[in-house]
């Protein structure tokens, strides 16, 4: 039960973008287009759940054993980075295609707030390893999500007849403050 | 204090360690054979991605030019020192490369042309042309600026007067403005090119005259004056230049009633001047 409320809080009520403004460079970005948003969002989903994965136990057995939690920062700066460098290097082995897709966007993640956001996140609530992969997963979702309704909703505006000063990202930004107030709705989800 | 301070160093410095270990048996383990010389190749290109080859993509056209499937002289962005470059590189003797201009084969702006009705479309030149547009010439241009959009050189802009301008500094020549354009009114011409006749309008002269003043009326003046026998002829209403006889510079643009055969206006455009020639704006 506590993992589904995990799930559809970090993917709908606490929308990493949407609620927390995480990661709103790519959200902008990169959501010119549904495909390259699509393809952003799997790859960010992907690094998140690895992120998860692979900080939880170093936070754990490493920053916590040694009493220097206070190294969280530096320790998943390096952690994400490493894993997001290695993940570029086993997709250009294993499928060129996928590589070629994904190409620009891996290096991306890199930086990308909203990843170390969920892992500072994680250590903060204090989840257990299942927990935060779902976690981390969950958040991946919602930054999907989020970056696919935009991109969508993008697409449409390029038929729109937006007027001339709104034109460009001012019109987009206006677009993602009335996404944020959307999602607000979910926050009857859940209660308490 | 002290033992913190080793100790945040010391975890910090092997997890580093770790970490950089890690990823160099990864890069061992992953590494793609791939030939050095497309890497190379790519740094030669300029990384446009303009598409002007016709390969999608710079990198496309590297991995074509090593392989031999491409001729070196593909780039069309780079201009003739890439293509020297190039040809340096694959160890071969540099083929002619002439530069390539677009050239905007329609004056008929606001001021020009005649208009039959008020579009509210959607404001693209390719869903105007499905109406017939809103100038009464259905061969003029649109004035929605698609060839503007589609340009990566920022060597387009759209003036006062609703006409696309090429810089003669700025264009490469990549023919993306040209493929954009729903009516063809944009054509590719090797630089060395002077006389154009800046209208496409086939209609007959008594009506092109009707809509647009600086139409071809097809009155064959220029052709007459033309000093090679057929280096100007008249085709389906408008005047043509055949590129391989007529002269650039000589008396045949002198006497045509509407100004629409001019040679040598190309050149005079450049970013600098075009956007000094414009009115400041306020704020």
């Amino acid at each position: 039960m506590k993992l589904i409320l995990i799930f559809i809080s970090a993917s709908l009520i606490n929308n990493f973008v949407l609620t927390y403004f995480l990661g709103i460079c790519p959200f902008l970005g990169v959501s010119n287009k549904t495909e390259n948003a699509l393809n952003m969002g799997l790859a960010t989903t992907f690094v998140m759940t690895l992120t998860a994965a692979a900080t939880w136990p170093i936070y754990t057995y490493l920053l916590v054993k040694f009493n220097v939690p206070f190294l969280e920062y530096v320790a998943f700066i390096i952690v994400i980075a490493a894993l997001v460098q290695f993940v570029e290097m086993y997709i250009r082995k294993s499928s060129p295609t996928l590589y070629r897709a994904l190409g620009i966007y891996l290096p991306l993640i890199t930086t990308n707030c909203a990843v170390l956001g969920l892992a500072l996140f994680m250590v903060l609530r204090e989840y257990n390893y299942i927990e935060s992969i779902i976690f981390g997963f969950a958040t991946g979702v919602g930054f999907t999500m989020a970056i696919l309704m935009m991109s969508g909703i993008r697409e449409e505006l390029e038929f729109a007849d937006v007027p001339r000063h709104f034109q460009g990202i001012s019109i987009t930004l206006i677009i993602a403050g009335m996404m944020a107030l959307a999602f607000m709705g979910f926050a009857g989800l859940i209660r308490g | 204090m002290g033992l913190l301070l080793i100790i945040s160093a010391i975890s910090m410095g092997v997890l580093g360690a770790g970490l950089a270990v890690f990823l160099a048996f990864a890069d061992k383990k992953f590494q793609v054979q791939e030939d050095p010389r497309i890497e190379a190749m790519l740094g030669l290109l300029p990384g446009s991605n303009c598409g002007g080859c016709g390969y999608p993509g710079c990198r496309m056209l590297a991995e074509k030019l090593v392989s031999g499937e491409a001729p070196q002289n593909a780039c069309v962005a780079g201009g003739m020192e890439t293509v020297a470059k190039i040809a340096e590189m694959l160890g071969v003797e540099a083929a002619e490369h002439k530069r390539m201009l677009a050239v905007v084969l329609c004056k008929g702006g606001y001021a020009e042309s005649e208009r039959r009705a008020t579009y509210r479309g959607e404001a693209t030149c390719t869903a105007a042309n499905l109406t017939g547009g809103d100038k009464s010439c259905t061969y003029g241009c649109l004035g929605y600026g698609e060839c503007v959009d589609a340009c990566k050189f920022d060597a387009m802009a759209m003036n006062s007067n609703g006409l696309p301008v090429v810089f003669y500094d700025r264009c490469v020549g990549c023919g993306a403005c040209a493929r954009a354009c729903p009516r063809d009114i944009i054509e590719m011409h090797p630089e060395d090119h002077r006389l154009f006749v800046y209208c496409r309008s086939r209609d007959r002269g008594a009506h092109a005259k009707k809509v647009c003043g600086v139409a071809c009326i097809a009155c064959s003046l220029c052709v007459k004056d033309c000093s090679v026998q057929g280096g100007i002829t008249i085709k389906d209403n408008l005047a043509v230049v055949n590129y391989s006889l007529a002269p650039q510079n000589d008396e045949s643009t002198r006497r045509c009633p509407t100004g629409c055969i001019l040679s040598g206006m190309e050149e005079q455009v450049t970013k600098k001047n075009f956007y000094a020639s414009l009115p400041r704006q306020a704020g």
